[in-house]
């Protein structure tokens, strides 16, 4: 036995922290809160009310842009079309909206973040931990801090989604401008580049395989928090997964799963064809 | 020295030490305590000991030394990429140490280019957009970019590569963008950081021709590091000779091969007195 006068908890400090925080900053938080299911609200509006064979159109359009290949392109339609023949376009849409304006939150904090961390030694020595216990702590351990703080639906699933899916990009951001050239900037710098021209120029350019490979990871695990979100109120096709658990509907469950998982390969085809340096595919 | 008249940059008793506990290696170097003393003694690494040297305006100055000799963390305090721990070096007879970030960019934009031994060339970029690069930097128009870049590519013998990426060049040939990149800067200074080492021997020879009939035209201030006494003799007005971060000589590339200043200097020309 763990001797009893040795051990303390900090329960009690955190509940009454996480409560002042509520009762003092809800107003803040439900600002917040109703701004963000605006965007979202809006966004799946839009996405679903769109007739279904545009949306194809389009996903087909950036396939093209991206990868330049009629077969990939064909195969990422032929999927996405599969997936609302199955009956759950809508569902489809859904999880769309929820996991673009994750992962575009996402990216605004994960980017900047990133370039911070690779100027700074410091900063990364600090963010590093930070990132490694955001990646591992269970994420139901801060959903209900963050459910107290937004109420149940979408918003606190954006959160929790982001929490875990940023990580990836801000270690990926750090790391493709820590890869650049050593001689290169020493070059850029001799010829008096301004940090503004070193950043734009020469850093993020060289950087974009790193970063596009990050914003790839990023929605992918943001595919991999659906269901977790569904739990806690968010619609889409994490919604049928956990019906299909909670009913025993194992054909129902498995449909909605493989729908998730197509969504997860056009997304990965289409944002790693753009993270392929453009000069290099045409040698 | 009466060839150097004028002089365009002036080195003045310049100390480079690398590591934690720089001043007290800099007491210790200072009492003649040698690069290894120090290094035991502070685990400072001695790049430069109390270098001094001019250089005259319109020369190829050559600097030589083998590797780890402190040629190349010379060259880059002449643009300020390395700060010296203490001295003073002046360009124009302005100290370049007492500029801001601001006035440095400038100088770097206006004064001074450099030549790297790995080329340095920006790989997502055009040869076309890499050689106009110094041009670009300090604003200049695009249209005035795109001609001085063009004439400078004409100029290196790269006329039709223009909007090749440097990965599709061979290695001399992407040492002509790292040199038309420089000459299109069109700075009175150009360094040149061992910039044809990384190059086979016949290309080799012909940049240094190339090299040598430019400066017929242009009278560049031209600082070359080197560890090749072929090359340096090929086309230095003068050569230093470096050790361990210490001037041995500098002279005439006649009077390095008549009159070598010491042991190190000898076994530099009589090895290529074998080779020859």
């Amino acid at each position: 036995m763990f001797p009893e006068s040795f051990t303390f908890s900090i329960a009690d400090w955190v509940n009454g922290w996480v409560d002042a925080l509520v009762t003092n900053y809800g107003d803040v938080f439900r600002h917040i809160s109703d701004t963000l299911l605006w965007a979202i609200v809006n966004l799946e509006g839009v996405l679903r009310m769109a007739p279904w064979w545009l949306m194809l159109a389009i996903v087909g359009g950036i396939a093209w842009h991206a990868t330049r290949k009629v077969v990939a392109t064909a195969v990422i339609v032929g999927l996405l079309f599969l997936v609302g023949a199955v009956g759950l376009w809508d569902k489809l849409m859904q999880t769309l909206a929820l996991m673009l304006v994750a992962t575009l939150i996402s990216v605004l904090i994960g980017i900047p973040l990133g370039i911070l961390s690779a100027r700074s030694n410091r900063l990364r020595s600090v963010l590093m931990p930070l990132l490694d216990i955001m990646q591992t702590m269970p994420s139901f351990v801060y959903l209900i801090p963050v459910l107290m703080l937004f109420g149940l639906g979408k918003v606190p699933a954006i959160f929790a989604t982001v929490i875990y899916a940023a990580p990836p990009l801000i270690r990926l951001t750090d790391l493709g401008i820590r890869q650049v050239d050593g001689e290169v900037m020493e070059a850029i710098n001799a010829f008096g580049a301004n940090r503004w021209q070193q950043l734009f120029g020469v850093q993020l350019p060289l950087a974009l395989p790193s970063i596009m490979a990050g914003i790839n990871q990023t929605t992918m695990m943001a595919l991999s928090m659906v269901v977790i979100a569904s739990m806690i109120g968010a619609r889409g096709l994490g919604e049928d997964v956990l019906v299909g658990i909670q009913t025993l509907n194992v054909g129902r469950g498995l449909e909605a799963g493989l729908a998730i998982v197509i969504l997860a390969v056009v997304i990965d085809r289409i944002t790693q064809a753009y993270g392929r340096p453009r000069h290099e595919v045409s040698k | 020295m009466s060839n150097a008249a004028i002089s365009k940059i002036e080195v003045k008793n310049v100390f480079k030490i690398f590591g934690n506990r720089s001043k007290e290696a800099l007491e210790l170097i200072r009492q003649n305590k040698t690069k290894d003393q120090v290094l035991a003694e502070t685990g400072c690494v001695v790049g430069v000991n109390d270098l001094s040297l001019s250089i005259g305006t319109g020369e190829i100055f050559v600097i030589m030394g083998l590797s780890g000799s402190g040629k190349s963390t010379l060259v880059r305090h002449f643009n300020r990429l390395i700060d010296p721990t203490s001295g003073a070096i002046l360009v124009d007879g302005e100290d370049i140490l007492q500029l801001d970030m601001d006035a440095l960019r400038e100088f770097r934009r206006h004064k001074i280019s450099m030549v790297f031994q790995s080329f340095g060339l920006l790989p997502h970029k055009s040869v076309l957009d890499n050689v106009a690069y110094g041009l670009k930097v300090r604003g200049e128009s695009k249209q005035v970019c795109a001609e001085r870049a063009l004439h400078w590519i004409n100029t290196v013998g790269l006329k039709g590569y223009e909007n090749k990426y440097p990965h599709q060049l061979s290695g001399g040939m992407r040492q002509r963008v790292g040199l038309a990149r420089a000459l299109a800067a069109d700075t009175d200074i150009i360094l040149m950081d061992e910039a044809f080492s990384a190059l086979d021997p016949l290309i080799r020879a012909e940049m240094q021709d190339q090299l040598l009939e430019l400066q017929k035209t242009l009278h560049k201030t031209i600082v070359f590091i080197t560890h090749d006494l072929d090359e340096a003799v090929r086309i230095g007005n003068r050569i230093a000779i470096l050790k361990d971060g210490k001037l041995i000589q500098v002279g005439t590339p006649r009077e390095i091969l008549h009159s070598p200043a010491d042991e190190y200097v000898d076994r530099f020309v009589q090895r290529r007195a074998a080779v020859v």
